[in-house]
């Protein structure tokens, strides 16, 4: 079976339509499928309801979607970085939900198991339990989260071989392993794309059963904060 | 003389003990892995999927694929680990973690805090805090004992959104160090130069 495309255009056709749901990799700036975001801003798709750990920073990451006012909607745990975020926020034309980064991570994690809930202590007694429901174990209290099912995953990988099996590269890995898991169709773009036998199978960190399509690009790979020690 | 924020943060240190694996929060909590014992091992858990966190890079070492929680660029040690995001929060949720130390905007008598969320103004988030404050095994919290504007931080009851409720153990401030035990907060230590009748009129939560 064909995994691999010749492009991020290719490799999305027939999968976007207006008012769907994508789950996203990335932390910051640091491993986003930067290549397929904009193949969606391309694609015009609209009123996107995305599920990624931060919003992208104004013009790089979902911040390019944003621009373009295809998403109605942010599952995140932080968006500070993002004026154009904020605006579109706080004028009402965006819809945000907060989630603990933990507990977003999991939701994910989660539904690619087939898990559709789970209990966890994260927010309880906060405005993030409200609304849920309450259980008690072993004296102590835990809220009821449910798992995350996307129609759409895209995530960012260091390499693949041809039949999806993945590997990461250091802190770039982050959200894609649970946001790669959690879609109906899992969309990965790499920088380098090897043949079956290249990867050694001791070390692959998401196997390529939950990977349908994959291209390898180009990426600017942008560093948000740069700093360094002066020694 | 109160503490200044690196004495705070070479206090908080001492509270490290070996083979502890630490979350540092942003700011002040950063600066105490300038102070942490040599000889203890004390390993950093970036919650991005870190352990392990070394000093940040030199010029030439920059990698925009290795990036701390602030999404700083900061470098790996020789017995650093990565996971994904799952796995990360699975160690906090987990109680593998033995202690996070972070900031404050308040913190009441019981040990809820508040350091995620001002109603009215722009708000960015909490990113992983909930999720420490109720996983980790000690939580820590390093603040100044009052406000930018003289107002105590240490309340009867916080009037912030909670970050979490009953979850702080330790506080030190530039005054000095405070448990939450029954009934309020226990003086532990007092900064230098500094009279247990300053820290009462700073102070709204109840002293014991």
């Amino acid at each position: 079976m064909k995994k691999v495309y010749n492009s991020a255009a290719e490799a999305l056709d027939g999968l976007l339509f207006d008012g769907m749901f994508i789950a996203s990799g990335g932390f910051g700036l640091c491993g986003i499928p930067e290549l397929l975001l904009a193949s969606i801003r391309d694609a015009g798709t609209k009123d996107l309801t995305f599920a990624s750990n931060n919003a992208g920073v104004d013009d790089f990451g979902i911040g390019i979607l944003l621009q373009t006012k295809q998403v109605k909607k942010m599952i995140s745990s932080y968006v500070g970085e993002n004026d154009e975020f904020m605006s579109q926020y706080l004028s009402g034309e965006l819809d945000l939900e907060f989630n603990p980064q933990g507990t977003l991570a999991e939701r994910m994690r989660s539904a690619g198991c087939g898990i559709p809930g789970f209990y966890t202590k994260t927010g309880v007694g906060t405005v993030i339990a409200e609304g849920k429901e309450h259980k008690d174990f072993d004296g102590e209290t835990y809220i009821l989260e449910t798992g995350l099912f996307a129609d759409l995953s895209i995530v960012k990988a260091w390499k693949a071989d041809t039949t999806g099996n993945l590997v990461f590269r250091k802190t770039a890995r982050n959200f894609n392993p649970p946001a790669a898991m959690c879609g109906k169709v899992c969309v990965v773009e790499v920088e380098e794309l090897v043949e079956p036998g290249e990867l050694d199978p001791d070390n692959i960190h998401l196997p390529g059963v939950f990977v349908n399509r994959i291209i390898q690009g180009e990426h600017e790979k942008r560093i948000e904060q740069r700093t360094v020690r002066a020694d | 003389m109160p503490w200044d924020r690196n004495q705070m943060a070479e206090r908080a240190a001492q509270e490290l003990e070996d083979g502890w694996y630490v979350n540092l929060g942003i700011g002040i909590p950063t600066l105490v892995s300038n102070y942490i014992p040599n000889d203890i091992e004390v390993t950093l858990q970036s919650e991005n999927g870190m352990l392990g966190m070394g000093p940040f890079p030199l010029e030439e070492d920059l990698d925009p694929d290795l990036i701390n929680a602030g999404k700083q660029t900061i470098s790996e040690l020789p017995h650093t680990s990565y996971f994904d995001s799952a796995t990360s929060f699975g160690m906090i949720r987990g109680g593998k973690i033995a202690m996070a130390i972070l900031g404050a905007m308040e913190v009441a008598e019981n040990g809820d805090l508040a350091n995620w969320m001002i109603p009215g103004k722009l708000v960015k988030g909490m990113g992983g805090a909930m999720d420490l404050v109720a996983g980790v095994g000690r939580v820590l919290v390093i603040t100044d004992h009052t406000s930018k504007h003289g107002e105590p931080k240490l309340l009867a009851k916080c009037t912030l959104p909670l970050t979490g409720a009953g979850v702080v153990d330790r506080i030190i401030t530039n005054l000095g160090v405070f448990d939450v035990v029954e009934g309020g907060l226990k003086i532990v230590e007092i900064a230098p130069d500094v009279t247990e009748e300053e820290i009462r009129a700073s102070t709204e939560a109840a002293l014991v």
